[in-house]
């Protein structure tokens, strides 16, 4: 008998986030920061310089008031599997520091052998990478808090997102001292998910249907930031509002966006 | 050869080698990255065993269960607990931070002295016993002198047994004047008495709701139980219910609600007036419940004999949709579409205050939107408003007052709260600049705990000065912020994650809900219990205010007050009461829309701005975000690091300005610009913003601390030195939605 799904095949983990409930409260960012190690200086205000793996985006209709409307889009790295796993960061770098896992889906960062040439960041359309320009230096005693799971970034490497890789490890040991060969869905989430209060984010296996992610990504509401680019990201958005999902690539005027034509309009 | 991804990600050690042709290139990328890298000083956090610890998250009053994340004796990280009835997993920014906060640089270490001028910040650490020798020694004095009433407390809470040691220590000694800052709680408590003759909270039951309209109620911007109202608004989107937000401006919550009326400022009451009269002309409203459970709909005759007019007439005289439209600015039809709507829906509930609801408003407006539930049928029926009773779960024993404390205690209060002008208040303290230059009586010592009123009140200029005249300032802060900074002593708490602490019930649930917080490491620092040092304040006082103390620590006081509670709450970490029976304690027994006694009813009540229309051409407002703490805990650097550079640029504060306005004034995206207010004036920069109506700029609170560390401090403008309180005439409290402003480029 042949199974729909191998439990034991290949993984590709994503993400759904579902902008009519992010509030862009700004959560995720900072579970990613606690969650990853991540620095802070006594000026972030230069966002360019900002080490931050999610970044949350300000969309705006551009109409005047009251017929304004805004919308937060928290960004990730979307994980591109490009494609056969030729990521446009993957594809550039001369280190091998970044690669795509076949077997999970994520694109790794090797900080160790990253030296920081940044053609990777520059490849990426996202935005989704950051140059370390400075060493991380917490104030005396600070440092008590890092996270042992997540080592410590120094200056003249680029980082991004992992999806938590670590914590997928922890999960996989723990099933494996547990004697089984898979993990359930909500052992391995990522800290983003895991903190938004609004519960705008879902994480899993965009392979298994028994994952929520499976399902969600087909909604008429979802979309794919720049998917035309052929990055194929694993990072899914859903939205009922046609603007938001039009700021999501770059339409013709007259050209519905994937979902559009089969929806109602949520807010005139 | 391929390594694992295991050894990639937890790597440590660097030098994996990939394979190439010649090794050349490999050697010259390998010499850049030890040139560029070098290998600095990067801490290595060490392993250790993990473990999970549930407490409570207190920097709020959301009150969210916490499982906080050690690797061995370390805090690492705090998740939100998974099945929490406050916040089912979800946590927010602010309880995020919590390990930032225990081990930042701005806990104050060690109980300190002041050595220099007033504010200078030089320092004595001193021992325990001489901080509480000083403040009994002072306090002692004061009592010898008959003036025990000029000792003043200033808390967050008046509930919980630390608010309550507090009160209890200036009873016996005889004070009256313990404050607390008034919020949207007092005016729901206000409105919720006149209506149902209940001293209690509402609770409102979001779970079952189809339909939720609110008056300009920052439900995502940390109103109510923040958390908790997330969870909220995401279940009503998942059960295609629908969200109205009313506000002047486009507020995250209203980008967030299904649809959005931009009112004129200030107006949200007249609104909810409207509603009401299109749903009693339009008989839409629930007839069998006003029938069964309402007075004053009609007219009716007083115990005097006087003729009085219903609410109906109220709302038909007054409030047509020409009149609303005319006063809100919206279209009549929208008002008529949106009354009938929320009249149709199955469980539709309405709620107010304003941004986060740190500004009370006003009690006609709260009463509006009482009435307005009370019309559908919406009032102690699930998905509507509820009301808890106030419950003491606290079981004190009666403390005896000396000769000495009986005198001071029939003191008239310093702010006036619950005298002849304002009775209905209980706390009056946004006044308190005002109220300590020309207030019945000077205050000589005041102590202040869990509170930052020098960042927190509105006037906060205006306060400094006068905090400055208190001849003894104490601070009970864990962290130095701007009033610890200006006190003769302080004496640092613990904080949340290292004490023990009742938590008392969370505004707006459904339900009553009782916690713990349990310490999760030990004190980082020679920090101490403030409900210890209390009960070491009384007995060196000795005589019968140490009477009153008969505990030998905090501890062994808690078990005692909280009795049979003690128990369950240390083995579940929280308890659920039940939701109350509807009933009504008023003389009529039934909800009334006009209350008999005191004649309190739903209203609209213009509030003005302050300022000369002439000099100050604009209205100042300010709003609030999730990503910035605006209260008396201060943000985490990791929050400052989160906040968009449309709101804050290096030092600068951007502040929202309509394009329309900016054109006129001659204004374009990042100018520096002077904003003056009849409060004060700050230098700050202008935003372009639809977001905004013409003629008004908006502001974040929760900027321009200037105490605290560079990651905090010396960023922007503080919100509460520009804007000054404007009272409502019937409660007293603070309704000031915004103030009158101009820009001036600089
Ligand atoms: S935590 Fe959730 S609601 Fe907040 S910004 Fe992130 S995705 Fe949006
Ligand atoms: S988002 Fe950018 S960094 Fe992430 S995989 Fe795609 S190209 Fe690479
Ligand atoms: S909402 Fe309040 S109680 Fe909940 S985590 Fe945030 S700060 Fe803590």
């Amino acid at each position: 008998m042949k199974e729909e799904h191998r439990q034991d095949g290949p993984k590709k983990y994503g993400m759904v986030i579902d902008l009519d409930k992010c509030t862009g409260c700004g959560s995720c960012m900072v579970a990613c920061m606690s969650e990853n190690n991540a620095p802070f200086r006594e000026d972030e205000s230069d966002k360019l310089l900002s080490v931050a793996w999610l970044r949350l985006y300000k969309l705006t209709n551009g109409k005047p008031y009251p017929d304004t409307d805004v919308c937060y889009l928290p960004r990730p790295c979307m994980h591109c599997e490009g494609h056969n796993g030729h990521s446009p960061c993957v594809s550039v770098c001369p280190a091998t520091a970044t690669d795509y896992d076949s077997a999970t889906g994520i694109v790794s960062q090797i900080y160790t052998r990253c030296f920081g040439c940044r053609y990777c960041m520059a490849a990426c359309p996202y935005h989704a990478r950051v140059f370390n320009w400075w060493d991380p230096v917490w104030p005396d005693g600070m440092e008590k808090y890092l996270n042992p799971d997540v080592s410590v970034r120094m200056r003249g490497i680029v980082e991004k997102c992992s999806f938590c890789y670590h914590r997928l490890q922890r999960a996989k040991d723990k099933a494996y001292a547990e004697g089984r060969r898979e993990i359930r869905e909500d052992e391995y989430q990522t800290a983003c998910t895991q903190a938004c209060p609004a519960g705008a984010i879902t994480f899993g296996d965009l392979n298994n249907p028994k994952h929520a992610v499976y399902k969600l990504r087909k909604s008429p509401r979802a979309f794919r930031l720049l998917e035309r680019l052929g990055t194929n990201p694993k990072v899914y958005y859903l939205s009922s509002r046609e603007w938001v999902r039009r700021a999501g690539d770059n339409y013709l005027a007259d050209e519905a966006t994937g979902a559009g034509k089969h929806m109602a309009e949520h807010k005139g | 050869m391929k390594v694992g991804r295991r050894r990639f990600l937890a790597f440590g050690i660097g030098g994996a080698v990939g394979t190439a042709l010649t090794p050349l290139p490999w050697k010259l990328m390998d010499d850049i990255s030890i040139w560029t890298q070098n290998w600095p000083w990067t801490p290595v956090p060490p392993k250790g065993v993990v473990s999970h610890v549930n407490s409570v998250c207190t920097l709020c009053p959301g009150r969210c269960g916490i499982t906080v994340r050690k690797v061995g004796d370390r805090v690492v990280k705090i998740e939100g607990t998974k099945g929490h009835p406050v916040n089912d997993g979800g946590i927010c920014l602010l309880g995020l931070s919590g390990p930032q906060f225990l081990y930042g640089p701005s806990r104050v270490r060690s109980p300190l002295k002041r050595v220099g001028k007033r504010g200078e910040g030089r320092w004595e650490a001193i021992s325990w016993e001489q901080a509480v020798s000083e403040v009994a020694k002072r306090m002692g004095e004061l009592r010898a002198k008959a003036e025990p009433h000029t000792v003043g407390c200033l808390l967050p809470e008046d509930r919980g047994s630390v608010a309550q040691l507090f009160a209890r220590l200036l009873t016996v000694y005889g004070s009256p004047n313990v404050m607390r800052r008034p919020s949207i709680e007092d005016t729901y408590e206000m409105a919720l008495y006149q209506t149902h003759g209940i001293i209690g909270r509402p609770g409102f039951d979001l779970q079952k709701t189809t339909f939720l309209l609110s008056f300009g109620s920052g439900y995502l911007q940390g109103w109510g139980s923040p958390v908790h109202m997330f969870r909220a608004h995401s279940h009503l989107l998942s059960n295609s219910c629908r969200v109205v937000q009313v506000e002047p401006r486009l507020s995250i919550s209203a980008a967030k609600a299904d649809r959005w009326m931009a009112v004129k400022p200030g107006t949200e009451a007249a609104l909810a007036l409207g509603l009401c009269h299109v749903i009693v002309k339009e008989s839409l409203y629930d007839k069998a419940f006003v029938d069964k459970h309402c007075q004053g709909f009609d007219a009716w005759t007083d115990e005097q004999g006087q003729k009085q007019p219903g609410f109906k007439e109220l709302v038909l005289g007054n409030f047509t949709p020409a009149t609303t439209a005319e006063i809100t600015g919206l279209k009549q039809a929208d008002i008529i579409e949106l009354a009938r709507n929320f009249a149709k829906a199955s469980r539709p509930l309405a709620i107010c205050g304003r941004g986060n609801g740190s500004v009370p408003g006003t009690l006609g407006e709260f009463m509006a939107v009482y009435a307005l539930n009370a019309l559908v049928g919406s009032v102690g029926r699930s998905g509507g408003v509820l009301a808890l009773p106030e419950a003491e779960y606290l079981q004190w024993p009666a403390p005896e007052m000396d000769e000495v404390a009986a005198k001071g205690m029939q003191q008239q209060r310093l702010d006036g709260a619950g005298g002849d002008k304002y009775p209905l208040a209980r706390y009056r303290t946004s006044y308190l600049a005002a109220l300590l230059k020309g207030g019945g009586y000077p205050l000589k010592m005041l102590l202040v705990a869990g509170e930052n009123p020098v960042y927190d009140l509105p006037g906060s200029t205006e306060l400094k000065k006068a905090l400055a005249d208190i001849p003894f300032l104490v601070s009970f802060s864990s962290f130095m912020d701007e009033t610890a900074a200006m006190a003769d002593l302080v004496l640092p708490n613990h904080i949340y994650l290292e004490r023990l602490e009742d938590v008392p019930p969370v505004f707006g649930l459904p339900k009553p809900l009782l916690q713990l917080c349990r310490p999760v490491t030990a004190p980082q620092f020679d920090t101490r219990h403030t409900g210890d040092v209390i009960i070491q304040i009384a007995r060196a006082l000795g005589g019968g205010v140490a009477a009153a103390f008969p505990w030998p620590d905090y501890e062994s006081c808690l078990k005692q007050v909280l009795g049979g509670h003690f128990a369950r709450l240390h083995k579940d970490g929280y308890l659920e009461g039940r939701v109350p029976e509807l009933r009504f304690e008023t003389a009529s027994g039934r909800f009334e829309f006009i209350n008999t006694e005191y004649k309190a009813k739903p209203a609209y009540t213009p509030v003005i701005p302050q300022g000369d229309k002439g000099v100050f051409p604009l209205v100042l407002t300010g709003y609030d975000s999730m990503r910035l703490a605006g209260g008396a805990v201060a943000d985490s650097p990791f929050m400052v690091k989160s906040v968009d550079d449309t709101v804050l640029k290096k030092g600068d504060v951007l502040v929202e300005v309509n394009p329309h306005t900016a054109g006129q004034q001659g204004l374009a995206e990042g100018d520096a610009v002077v904003l003056a207010t009849p409060a004060g004036r700050a230098r700050v920069r202008v935003h372009l913003s639809h977001r905004v109506p013409p003629g008004m700029v908006a502001m974040p609170r929760g900027l321009g601390h200037t105490a605290y560390d560079p990651f905090i401090g010396g960023k922007g403008v503080n919100f509460n030195e520009l804007i000054a309180p404007v009272p409502d005439p019937v409660s007293g409290l603070d309704a000031a939605w915004g103030i009158r402003a101009s820009l001036t480029k600089v």
